[in-house]
């Protein structure tokens, strides 16, 4: 009998009690927060929207990749670097060396994913943390990366690739813009302002939605799929649940955890392959710190630093959390020293609550 | 007598100078419940790894079903229809009881190129086993970190049975557990045993495995000291065995009789 008054609770109870309900209670805060102090600034105008829509989609690129990662009980602490490399990478290719864009992007995604398989490796048989083990890559790949770019071309700054990218095939897939028609005739209704002058007249202020955005959503979908519906999902959850029962029913719990940090690579790619596109140049202290920002959004997100918990939804809430407020203390005019302030408020907030929702859900003690 | 499912023909095992195996026989015979007793130390842990394909023996022979076998890898014996029960590594809590029970063996369906787990079939699977087990389950997305220690490896042994297992090595499985938990779990070996399932008991706690077990062995410092059946040995010989017939005796008196 008891079985049956349990279940008229848990239709509520698993509506409510998920993963991601820190991180959709801390949107919703922090939409409100700045719709409070920030709602007449232009932050929500379409301009605005586009501003702290792109940050948000860059944040979550490198934090679906650090939360399948984290799933599966791993670290990447070289991500930020990898960046900075991977755009180095495709600068040299193309403007110094001459190769075609597309090669070059595809150069840096299969050197890059191979360093994240070396990185996996070096964990799966050093048995070492791999915070240690990337942490040390971080170290190194940014220190190449400054070499390189001072070898090749004698600066840390290389330039010249949006000319060398005029009608490449491949780099409009990550620095080009889509439904622009539609976004013209948003302009041309009014919905959308429009430059009243210069060589642009008539144009919508935002062009069109940034393949960067593109990107951040297909990895969300493909991620939240892989994780929650697939077979390799569960082998991740299992990976970084309790490696060792996993091994014991036959998950290839290596192969898992090395696909994994060539994902967080693959996204890693991503990030600066769009970000090399955007501003036509790439440099060699580029991605700084954003290693700690994709496990910061993670976290935010519900996923547990040990691994074997969390979600793709929770982590990509983390990373609009983090955009809009970075960009919204911007609009609110606010002194930008206190977004760490805040940013670390949030963080605490969402820990806690995510640690209480997790001891609901797993009957953790 | 028909054949032995699994049988050990003195089975040595050394690492390095150590001897931690001298030469143990055992077997396990269909529908039967043949409980392995021993102290900590006594070499239970490194025979049950030897059977389930973790350790190759260093002497010895291993048949299955009467054929000679040699296992490379626990996979090996998991496809020969042996599986293993660790007493701490049985789940992960973490984890649906649905996504622990599949784990390592999900059912999918595919369209096209995409596949992805059946989870409706896998929930009903998951919660017709569990409730033929006893145990009802308030929805098969609960995590088993909500489920008591005896639960926890009745779904192992469920899990176990349902993909196939001939032969089911349980290690401790009661060591950790209350009074209730145990019966439960015991109730559940009795189950499985009557499905035609040989069931390898491990143990240090006479009165669980007289509780269910058809034969006994005992394994003190890497060596058997014989197989009893039930009824041919009382409780107090058993333990006295395990102990190496020692010092037990006396302390026996002092407690009253009860260990």
């Amino acid at each position: 009998m008891s079985d049956e008054r349990l279940k008229q609770v848990s239709a509520i109870r698993r509506a409510m009690i998920r993963p991601e309900l820190g991180a959709i209670c801390g949107t919703i805060l922090v939409f409100v927060f700045f719709f409070m102090i920030a709602g007449d600034s232009g932050m929500f105008s379409p301009e605005g929207i586009q501003n702290w829509g792109v940050v948000s989609a860059q944040f979550a690129i490198i934090a679906v990749g650090a939360c399948l990662l984290m799933i599966a009980g791993e670290f990447d602490l070289s991500v930020g670097s990898m960046i900075g490399f991977a755009g180095v990478v495709i600068a040299i290719l193309s403007v110094q060396w001459g190769l075609p864009v597309w090669v070059s992007i595809i150069a840096a995604f299969i050197v890059c994913t191979a360093l994240g398989a070396l990185n996996g490796f070096l964990v799966i048989k050093t048995g070492l943390p791999s915070f240690i083990v990337t942490l040390a890559f971080l170290y190194i790949l940014r220190g190449l990366t400054i070499w390189l770019s001072i070898l090749t071309t004698r600066q840390t700054i290389i330039g010249g690739v949006k000319e060398a990218a005029e009608g490449d095939p491949l780099a409009w897939l990550f620095g080009g813009v889509i439904f622009k028609g539609f976004f013209q005739w948003l302009g041309d209704i009014g919905v959308i302002d429009t430059f009243t002058r210069g060589s642009r007249m008539g144009q919508p202020v935002v062009e069109g939605l940034p393949m960067l955005v593109i990107w951040a959503l297909a990895l969300i979908i493909f991620g939240h799929w892989l994780l929650t519906k697939t077979r390799f999902g569960n082998w991740i959850f299992a990976a970084g649940g309790d490696a060792q029962a996993a091994r014991y029913v036959g998950v290839p719990v290596n192969r898992v955890k090395i696909l994994m940090f060539m994902f967080t690579a693959f996204c890693a790619t991503v990030f600066a392959t769009c970000q090399v596109m955007e501003f036509g140049s790439a440099a060699a202290d580029r991605g700084l710190l954003k290693e700690f920002e994709a496990i910061i959004c993670v976290v935010i997100g519900g996923a547990l630093l040990t691994g074997g918990y969390g979600s793709v939804i929770g982590a990509a809430l983390g990373a609009l959390i983090f955009g809009v407020v970075q960009q919204g203390l911007f609009f609110a005019g606010a002194e930008s020293s206190l977004f760490r302030v805040f940013l670390g408020g949030i963080l605490i907030f969402a820990v806690i609550m995510n640690t209480y929702i997790r001891r609901m859900i797993t009957g953790e003690r | 007598m028909s054949t032995p499912l699994i049988e050990m023909d003195s089975i040595e095992k050394h690492f390095g100078p150590v001897i931690a195996l001298g030469g143990v026989s055992f077997n396990v015979m269909e529908g039967e419940c043949h409980c392995l007793l021993g102290d900590n130390g006594a070499g239970k842990s490194t025979f049950i790894k030897t059977m389930s394909g973790v350790h190759k023996p260093t002497k010895g022979v291993m048949r299955v079903s009467g054929q000679e076998t040699m296992f490379d890898s626990p996979r090996d014996a998991m496809e020969a229809g042996i599986a293993t029960v660790y007493q701490d590594l049985a789940m992960i809590p973490l984890m649906s009881v649905t996504r622990n029970f599949w784990m390592g063996r999900e059912p999918r369906k595919s369209f096209g190129p995409f596949k992805w787990i059946d989870f409706k079939h896998a929930n009903k699977v998951t919660m017709d086993e569990m409730s033929s087990m006893g145990i009802n389950l308030r929805e098969p997305e609960q995590a088993v970190g909500t489920l008591s220690g005896g639960e926890r490896q009745t779904v192992a042994i469920a899990r176990a049975v349902y993909f196939g297992a001939k032969v089911l090595i349980l290690d401790e499985p009661t060591s950790a557990l209350g009074v209730r938990q145990t019966s439960n779990v015991l109730a559940t070996i009795d189950r499985v045993r009557k499905a035609g399932i040989g069931v390898i008991f491990i143990t240090h706690n006479v009165r669980h495995a007289m509780a269910v077990g058809d034969r006994f062995t005992v394994l003190n410092r890497g060596q058997t000291h014989g197989t009893a059946k039930r009824g041919e040995i009382k409780p107090e010989e058993l333990q006295d065995l395990m102990a190496g017939g020692q010092e037990l005796a006396e302390l026996e008196g002092s407690l009253g009789g009860t260990i």
